[in-house]
């Protein structure tokens, strides 16, 4: 029996001024489910501590028994990228975690005449940038600084050299485009605000492929439906750890109740800045976001369009209004045409 | 790698970094400024029609005003498939105009131009649902698209504008056929004619309501696009298929049709900057020229010819075949706005950069 779906809040009527996009307390509640649900659980993935194993990716394929592909989701080949130590590629229906490696480097300049001694400061291995200025302790990779805390750098020569390392996951969005756009109600919110496909519902529709802002979600073109991350949703369930941070060496990769995970992402962050590390920011914590905010969210040291992220994620359904009233106001030209064509035309003797 | 006029950091790191992200760049391969140079001499990733990055072993690297991970797309490219879907947008219009057509014309006595109406909604909405179903990953769970009505899903609420639409459209086709229930043909006619303007529209929202940038972006006027290119097409055929005498309806709907579409794809491949730039490219660019033209001739060749015979098969050809590539081309551009991150990266990043400066005027 056909039934209106509640899967999306809009039509839950609990948070009304919310219902397509913005932040909402209770995504689960608004979802459909009763009060004593447990509490919304997600990943906060710290990057700034990841070493690039990819343990994640590992535990996840064989947790969740997903089959092996090469870096364009093609099936049962091995391949190489050839552009880094990154032969997954991307986010698919068989790559739930995929850990991106960006190596970049910087020219460590030689200090300009009449700028300041070398090493003025009591800062040995300070160098002015390109443009001549004098760098100070505000961005992730003064030598010294790094040496302390930073694994993740190196030095050669005159280059400094820096790995960024992230291990992508599904976001598990507050306002999910897979999960508004489904039209057989395979994809759903479970009771901890996460949002998982029913493989036995699934009709590879494929909407969904293209309504994720982030790239995600992907189809399996031998079966033809869709999959994604569960955030181990057996797991969770049965009152365990997602795979993936279960092996993560690092705690890069943690799990936990959203709101305890974003106190400590906060922290985290505060940290850092401390440090030194200016270019730490938080990616999806921010609820105000086009997103809602996301369940999955990540501490980056680099723009998100390095890592492959979208900068600025918008849930496409939040224009649907104004879609469906250029949609409506198209047909009703359409029919106003005819008319006025059929009308207005000569009638055959 | 971290790109010039992004602004990284931005309103974050008010203490100021001298160099965007600190100066860091990517560090494999040669210079951004030789990468550049090679990947204009190349003519851009685009035109390679796959992911690009990978299969080639040389990563594509992105335009120096954006950033990138190795050039690979941050969004994912539709899986559906080619012909099916711009087929199927194709027929949904062309059957939504023709049932239109087929039910006014009924009511004022034009009763050969009714039945080419009804019998071109009915094979089209009947070859339509074929096509959306042999575009399912599991056609044979075509039914769970009725499983449930979801509002927030623009496909779910279209089953229940095609639904509706081909049963009543192809029933009425049947009974046309047939010559049975000259009631119940009316019925079903007047039925269909009354989705078919949604049936024709709907699916400009289905493809901008995902974040396929060129589709997205045009959003609020795809629909007019779709509706223009429906009555060219729908106008066109049963142009094609009536007595010159009766098909008056078919060549105003065509003309008014094909004039709506070239004026607002106009606004479409121009209007939208960075974004327009597919409409213009490689294949969807090849589809949306012969588009025009083939639209213009046709509907040039009805007012010059279309009450004759030969001129209005002549020019309803035209038009069905202007609106098919069109569909085509729009299909094309969308797919390859979603192969490459640029399109995806720098509009948000714009976007960002127009909140900071309204931000910074408000403080």
């Amino acid at each position: 029996m056909t039934t209106v779906s509640s899967a999306s809040p809009a039509f839950s009527g609990n948070d009304p001024a919310n219902r397509l996009y913005g932040p909402l307390p209770d995504v689960a509640g608004d979802a459909g489910y009763d009060g004593d649900h447990p509490a919304r659980v997600g990943f906060f993935t710290d990057t700034s501590v990841c070493i690039g194993c990819k343990a994640c990716e590992v535990a996840c394929k064989e947790w969740n028994m997903l089959p092996m592909d090469d870096a364009d989701g093609v099936r049962d080949r091995m391949g190489l990228t050839g552009m880094s130590y990154d032969n997954t590629g991307m986010l698919g229906a068989n790559s739930w975690r995929h850990v991106a490696f960006v190596e970049q480097s910087r020219p460590v300049d030689l200090p300009m005449p009449g700028v300041g001694l070398p090493g003025a400061g009591g800062t040995p291995g300070a160098h002015g940038l390109a443009d001549g200025s004098q760098t100070r302790q505000d961005s992730v990779l003064n030598a010294e600084a790094l040496a302390e805390f930073d694994p993740q750098t190196g030095r050669s020569a005159d280059r400094e050299i820096r790995w960024l390392m992230s291990s992508d996951v599904c976001k598990h969005c507050t306002h999910a485009g897979c999960l508004d756009v489904c039209p057989t109600g395979a994809l759903f919110r479970t009771e901890f605000g996460t949002v998982v496909v029913q493989g036995d519902i699934c009709n590879g529709c494929g909407y969904c492929v293209p309504a994720c802002p982030y790239g995600v979600i992907d189809q399996r073109k031998d079966d033809g439906r869709v999959f994604k991350c569960t955030l181990c949703y057996d797991r969770t369930l049965d009152g365990l750890m997602p795979a993936c941070a279960t092996a993560c060496p690092t705690e890069s990769i943690q799990f936990g109740n959203l709101d305890e995970l974003q106190a400590r992402a906060d922290a985290r962050l505060a940290t850092l800045k401390e440090q030194g590390v200016q270019t730490a920011r938080l990616y999806g914590r921010d609820e105000g976001d086009g997103v809602g905010g996301a369940g999955a969210f990540f501490l980056l040291l680099d723009e998100p369009e390095v890592y492959g992220l979208p900068p600025d994620p918008v849930v496409p359904t939040r224009d649907l209004p104004a879609l469906w009233k250029s949609a409506g106001a198209a047909a009703a030209v359409m029919l106003g045409v005819i008319a006025s064509a059929v009308l207005g035309s000569r009638r055959p003797r | 790698m971290t790109g010039g006029t992004a602004q990284p950091g931005g309103g974050a790191q008010p203490g100021g970094v001298a160099q965007p992200g600190g100066g860091w760049r990517r560090a494999d391969g040669p210079s951004a400024h030789d990468r550049e140079r090679r990947r204009r001499g190349r003519g851009g990733s685009e035109r390679l029609g796959r992911r690009p990055g990978a299969a080639d072993g040389a990563p594509v690297v992105a335009d120096a005003e954006f950033g990138s991970y190795y050039g690979r797309p941050i969004i994912k490219e539709p899986v559906w498939k080619t012909p099916d879907v711009p087929l199927y947008l194709f027929l949904g219009g062309a059957a939504g105009t023709s049932a239109a057509l087929g039910s006014l014309a009924d009511a004022t006595g034009r009763p050969a131009l009714a039945r080419s109406g009804r019998l071109t909604a009915g094979a089209a909405s009947v070859l339509s649902v074929g096509w959306l179903i042999h575009d399912l990953g599991r056609p044979e769970r075509f039914l769970h698209m009725l499983r449930v009505l979801k509002p927030t899903s623009p496909l779910s609420v279209g089953s229940y504008i095609l639904a509706p639409f081909s049963a009543a459209a192809g029933a009425t086709a049947a009974v046309e056929l047939l010559g049975w229930f000259p009631r119940l043909k009316r019925f079903g006619s007047a039925v269909s004619a009354l989705f078919g303007g949604p049936m024709a529209t709907y699916t400009a929202v289905l493809f901008a309501n995902t974040a396929v940038p060129s589709w997205k972006e045009p959003g609020r006027e795809l629909p007019f696009v779709f509706a223009g290119s429906a009555m060219a097409a729908g106008g066109g055929l049963t142009m094609a298929f009536t007595p010159v005498a009766e098909a008056g309806p078919s060549r105003g709907t065509a003309v008014a049709g094909a004039a709506l579409e070239l004026a607002v794809m106009r606004r479409v491949e121009n209007g939208h900057g960075v974004v327009s730039e597919p409409f213009h490219e490689g294949k969807a660019g090849r589809y949306l020229k012969a588009a025009r033209a083939c639209t213009a001739a046709g509907a040039g060749l009805t007012l010059l010819a279309g009450r004759r015979r030969a001129g209005a098969v002549a020019a309803g050809a035209l038009l069905a075949a202007g609106s098919l590539l069109t569909r085509f081309g729009v299909y094309e551009a969308g797919m390859a706005s979603a192969r490459d991150p640029k399109y995806t990266v720098v509009p948000q990043r714009e976007r960002i950069a127009a909140r900071e400066d309204t931000g910074s005027l408000v403080r």
